[in-house]
């Protein structure tokens, strides 16, 4: 099993025209994700390889069947795609695009809650069950199916752990971007919660970051709810105060949001703690 | 992107929120000329940096007479100001604000931020204006008020009363108020605002509220919907080094070190920082290239941390997924070519065409050290410094 995505979901791509849209509409296909539709606006009756274009999401939902929808249009149209996904039924969005205003993804939000939908990212790598389906951007080739879930606010670094975990003979249940923005969907806590339940998961590596407070809450939720074992890592302990390290969600903002009081609270809900990522492929192993 | 206090002022007089009358000045003269104009005294002379706590600093002084603003403006101007927020380096002024004096009955805090957690925007209201809020929130978290602003809905009027009332303000002063936190709402709104601070808000003896100070934050990702505000950015503020990355749209932030670093993407790049430092050296610098860096993107990375005086040696630190190990790669040995190279360079490269990216740098015959995995990365960019 899996959380949230398998081999039977059935993918449309907004945005499959542009560049980095067909890009990864075809790595995605080659990786064996059923990907029925593609939508960019004004361009319904076109094709990309085999491929059918939509001029709404609506429209290709009707036709195809699809559930999950993948997300790669530019930011000032970030928040309108991903309300129109939801408006029309698909029950996972999954928000690649990076730089979608905060106001407009607090809007988005909110208007979210209204619909019986999950909403990953924005500003993430996406999701992917190894060998059946990836709905993102991270590269298949490091993935290998297994029973680690990893959970991550970072895209790269997440290729980091799961590149270390495959090559230690650990594959992956699921592994989930959950975005870089200080406003974002799928949250900390809803991923815990889905790999709780799986029973194909047996241990989870959890990525987190300098800013906010999703991980001090997550690692109380650990305590409350999760027995399955839990690596932590948290990036930007050397971070200064007051900058925003590339993601817009990665600031400390006065004394809240710092690594030391993240690391605090996984160490004090037993989450076991990595301090180098260099090594969190070895703790992984003698923890799980 | 952070502006002045005189061009936040600016921008609340358009939106009527009451801010005292005052103008900024770029030299003594204009300082003197301001002064005179406004024809009162007492004014006040402000520093204007993008750094709060000046007044602590020296860089706020109330000034009875022309030879007064004379004198303060002389001091101010060219003065580094350090204060909590600069860090020791300090600050140059290189512009005022000058002032008309207030006649102050009570010192309010107010602001406007986005929270992250609740996806809302928040409202904070403190009578203990005046004080570092952060110091307030900690001892006494019973005198700060907390509104949640609905973003479907706006701001509401029982929100303003609740405001008002709870900040105890005379009868007389809550129509006024009640005024510019609705319009102040409207500004941080139309304007995609992350953050708006008035500490303090001031209530004057014959029952106005005003701004005595003003600090905007706005929304980088926001900034294409609002042509007119990139023209208040201030490149004095920033360091040289990081303007020159951002015309090249790399996240770049210079920092005390001498280990420089170029990575792809945020969460890694940090991590980089953290590994660099567990081995025993300091990073110089954050440096995330992005998910889908070009060549030339690559090649301006690269050269800015070679061109760095403090940077006594480089790690390259790149995972191929959307960035492609062999356009990376293109991207080092052009820019080495150009620039030269002087210091240890050791590169890990993983990911997207790993093998191509390898080979262009072997036959580049540059002078790089291959690193295993991070942690052999980490080991050999530390001896290489120590």
């Amino acid at each position: 099993m899996s959380i949230f995505v398998n081999k039977d979901t059935k993918v449309l791509v907004q945005g499959i025209t542009g560049n980095e849209g067909s890009f990864h509409t075809r790595q995605c296909v080659s990786y064996g994700t059923r990907i029925v539709a593609g939508v960019t606006p004004g361009k319904g009756g076109q094709k990309l390889d085999d491929i059918p274009v939509f001029n709404t999401v609506a429209r290709a939902a009707e036709q195809t069947g699809a559930t999950a929808s993948l997300i790669f249009v530019p930011p000032p149209f970030g928040a309108d795609a991903i309300m129109e996904a939801a408006d029309a039924g698909i029950s996972l969005i999954v928000a690649i695009t990076e730089g979608i205003p905060i106001l407009d993804m607090v809007k988005v939000k909110n208007f979210l809650s209204r619909k019986d939908c999950r909403l990953i990212g924005p500003n993430c790598p996406g999701i992917i069950t190894p060998e059946e389906c990836k709905i993102g951007i991270m590269p298949g080739m490091i993935h290998a199916k297994g029973n680690v879930g990893v959970i991550s606010r970072s895209g790269t670094l997440t290729y980091e752990v799961v590149d270390q975990l495959t090559k230690l003979g650990m594959g992956q249940s699921t592994c989930i971007g959950i975005g870089g923005d200080p406003v974002n969907g799928t949250s900390f806590i809803d991923v815990l919660s889905a790999f709780e339940a799986d029973p194909d998961t047996h241990g989870i590596v959890m990525v987190g970051e300098i800013g906010g407070s999703a991980e001090e809450e997550a690692a109380a939720y650990i305590k409350a709810h999760v027995t399955k074992p839990v690596v932590g890592f948290i990036a930007g302990l050397t971070a200064p105060p007051g900058r925003r390290m590339g993601h817009a969600g990665a600031i400390i903002s006065g004394s809240s949001g710092t690594g030391e009081a993240k690391i605090k609270a996984f160490e004090e809900n037993g989450i076991h703690v990595c301090d180098n990522l260099g090594l969190i492929g070895r703790i992984c192993k003698d923890v799980f | 992107m952070k502006i002045h206090e005189y061009q936040a002022k600016q921008l609340f007089r358009q939106y009527q929120v009451p801010v005292p009358e005052g103008r900024p000045a770029f030299s003594v003269e204009e300082a003197v000329d301001t002064a005179k104009a406004m024809g009162g005294f007492p004014v006040v002379v402000k520093a204007q940096i993008h750094a709060g706590g000046r007044g602590k600093g020296g860089g706020v002084k109330l000034a009875h007479s022309l030879e007064e603003v004379q004198d303060l403006a002389g001091q101010m101007l060219g003065m580094t100001l350090v204060t909590h927020q600069t860090g020791p380096t300090g600050r140059l002024v290189k512009k005022l604000f000058i002032e008309a004096g207030q006649q102050i009955e009570k010192e309010l805090y107010l602001s406007l931020l986005m929270d992250r957690a609740t996806a809302t925007v928040v409202i904070m209201a403190s009578q203990d204006g005046g004080m570092d809020i952060e110091e307030v929130a900690a001892k006494t978290p019973e005198r700060i008020i907390k509104i949640h602003v609905d973003p479907l809905m706006g701001i509401q009027g029982y929100q303003l009363r609740r405001a008002g009332f709870g900040l105890e303000l005379p009868p007389a002063a809550m129509k006024a108020f009640s005024s510019l936190l609705a319009n102040l709402y409207k500004f941080f709104v139309a304007n995609d605002c992350s953050l708006v601070e008035i500490n303090p808000l001031i209530l004057t003896s014959d029952h106005q509220v005003m701004a005595l100070d003003a600090k905007v934050d706005f929304d980088s990702n926001a900034l294409f919907r609002h042509k007119d505000l990139l023209a208040l950015r201030d490149l004095d503020e920033e360091d040289p080094m990081e303007v020159e990355a951002s015309k090249y749209n790399l996240n770049y932030i210079n920092l005390d070190g001498n280990v420089g670093n170029i990575v792809n993407g945020a969460g890694l790049a940090m991590a980089t920082m953290d590994i660099i430092k567990k081995a025993g050296a300091t990073p110089a610098n954050f440096m995330d290239v992005g998910g889908g860096a070009s060549s030339e993107q690559v090649e301006n990375a690269f050269r800015i941390i070679l061109a760095d005086k403090k940077v006594k040696a480089v790690l390259i630190n790149i995972f191929g997924g959307i960035l492609r190990c062999d356009v990376f790669a293109k991207g080092v040995v052009e820019s080495a070519k150009k620039t030269g190279v002087t210091v240890p360079v050791v590169v890990r490269m993983e990911g997207t065409n790993v093998e191509e990216g390898r080979r262009i740098l072997a036959e580049s015959k540059l002078n790089l050290t291959s690193a295993s995995d991070l942690s052999d990365a980490a080991q050999k960019i530390a001896a290489a410094v120590n």
